[in-house]
């Protein structure tokens, strides 16, 4: 074998190396992540890392700290003025709490969608359209391109497309809620954020939504906090279980429903909690 | 907590262990046919058989609820996949009883010099491993169910001598060949017996642990 030839070879191998890496790659890395609301102490030493082309769950009881550490992730929780924290969240190998780490950048590669469809008061091709604007984006012809592209992501295309200048008030609650995830696809995000996407939708809605998060894990990474566990069973590739604050466990959501390590996991998702 | 399904779940457990008595009791029941060589006993094993058939069934129909309603996940509802073996396995142990009630009637004049102390012992392990099994069933006790796949060695072991004597008594005496080929199969349906109770066994470690293990490899 020739010098350039056993070079080829190793470059070869480093390339398939660093696309299996890739296909692992993490996202976010947090590192003894506490939170505290004034004197509360909200999240307690969380060490979690989530990872790439993955739907992530978060299940645990009301005020077990899960949407806390979802708003977290795009810093958001910084809205309520007593919080502090501590340790490091790691987006892409940046610390996001770093004293120069620009936010607003930030939540241009993270994505939220909420529990109640929070549609803006607009025609539905501005609600897509209004992320993009404010990037700067102006020119009509891509900007419907991006509309249409966002919506067909968001499996509402077909269901709107003749009546795409109409008021988005107009549309059914979860019509409605795949228009937001498609206004959060109008911004090319890396991650998408789920609080209880589904909670305030019909259960064919709520099957509409899972069928699409599955699909939307082939190009993004999704975080979904849910209290429904049969979801998080059906939608996610890994499972964490939060309890007052603390990560009780966090596995392959095929193991944490079969067979889970802690007797506290095992309770919760029993239904023998309390 | 969940009431409704805690007591589903204790009637399903009770619903097995009924079984599991009920299928004893017809082992029980033919062998005592067979010593006796009571044909009119060995009629009726055939046809409680039927009970316990619809046994079975009001177990399946309980799961069928159970899973449709509450959505059991980890050991809850590995506790109903293994109430399916379990009943499915216990079941089989009854068609054996039939089985051995079948022979029974089939056996007619008996010669001379038959394994019959080897038959009882093994009906005796086969009965000692069944309520072992119920026993460990009940208190989900992985030890109880490891001693039972150490007895199923020994039946094993039985079954190979006695179905060797019993060949070389065909050669010996072939106007006999009826009687001991029927010997032979009561040997063989009472050596299923022992390897079902091992598989429910099995079950109980699956049940317990969450995995599969071969008991009696």
């Amino acid at each position: 074998m020739t010098n350039t030839m056993i070079k080829e070879k190793n470059d070869l191998k480093e390339k398939i190396e660093e696309q299996s890496n890739f296909k692992t790659s993490i996202v976010y890395d947090t590192q003894n992540l506490s939170l505290w609301y004034g004197q509360d102490k909200a999240l307690k030493d969380i060490n979690l890392s989530i990872y790439e082309n993955e739907v992530t769950a978060i299940i645990g009881p009301s005020g077990c700290g899960k949407s806390t550490y979802l708003k977290t992730l795009n810093r958001m929780v910084e809205l309520v003025p007593t919080v502090r924290t501590e340790g490091s969240i790691l987006y892409r190998d940046q610390n996001i709490f770093d004293k120069n780490y620009p936010v607003e950048e930030l939540r241009t590669h993270v994505g939220m969608v909420f529990q109640k469809p929070n549609v803006f008061p607009k025609s539905i091709w501005e609600n897509v359209a209004y992320g993009p604007k404010i990037q700067g984006i102006k020119d009509k012809k891509e900007l419907n391109q991006i509309v249409e592209k966002s919506l067909k992501g968001a499996a509402i295309w077909e269901e709107v497309k003749d009546r795409i200048h109409e008021n988005a008030f107009g549309l059914s609650g979860g019509q409605q809620q795949r228009l937001c995830i498609a206004r959060c696809l109008a911004i090319e995000p890396d991650v998408i954020l789920m609080d209880e996407p589904t909670s305030a939708l019909d259960p064919i809605s709520t099957l509409k939504v899972e069928e699409l998060i599955h699909n939307l894990k082939k190009e993004f990474s999704i975080i979904i906090v849910t209290h429904n566990m049969q979801q998080a069973a059906r939608v996610s590739d890994r499972t964490a279980f939060f309890l007052s604050g603390e990560v009780v466990e966090y596995s392959d959501t095929n193991k944490l429903f079969s067979t889970p390590k802690d007797k506290r996991t095992e309770d919760y998702i029993t239904g023998r909690f309390g | 907590m969940r009431h409704k399904f805690e007591e589903d779940l204790k009637t399903l457990q009770e619903l097995i262990i009924e079984l599991a008595e009920k299928t004893k009791k017809a082992v029980i029941k033919s062998m005592d046919a067979f010593r006796a060589e009571d044909i009119e006993k060995a009629l009726e094993v055939i046809d409680e058989d039927d009970r316990i058939n619809k046994l079975e069934e009001e177990i399946n129909e309980l799961i069928v609820v159970i899973i449709t309603r509450q959505q059991p996940v980890a050991v809850d509802l590995r506790r109903n996949l293994t109430a399916i073996k379990i009943s499915h396995d216990l079941e089989r142990v009854a068609d054996y009883a039939v089985n051995i009630a079948k022979s029974t009637i089939r056996i007619r004049d008996r010669q001379e010099n038959l394994p019959l102390e080897n038959i009882e012992k093994m009906h005796e392990l086969g009965i000692d491993m069944l309520s072992r099994a119920v026993d460990a069933y009940r208190s989900e006790d992985l030890h109880a169910a490891k001693e039972i796949a150490e007895i199923d060695d020994q039946v094993d072991d039985l079954y190979g001598e006695t179905v060797k004597f019993l060949m070389n008594s065909i050669a010996d005496s072939p106007d006999h060949v009826t009687n001991l080929m029927q010997m032979a199969f009561i040997c063989r349906y009472l050596e299923r017996i022992a390897d079902y109770a091992t598989n429910i066994a099995e079950n109980i470690y699956y049940l317990v642990k969450g995995k599969h293990y071969f008991l009696n490899q």
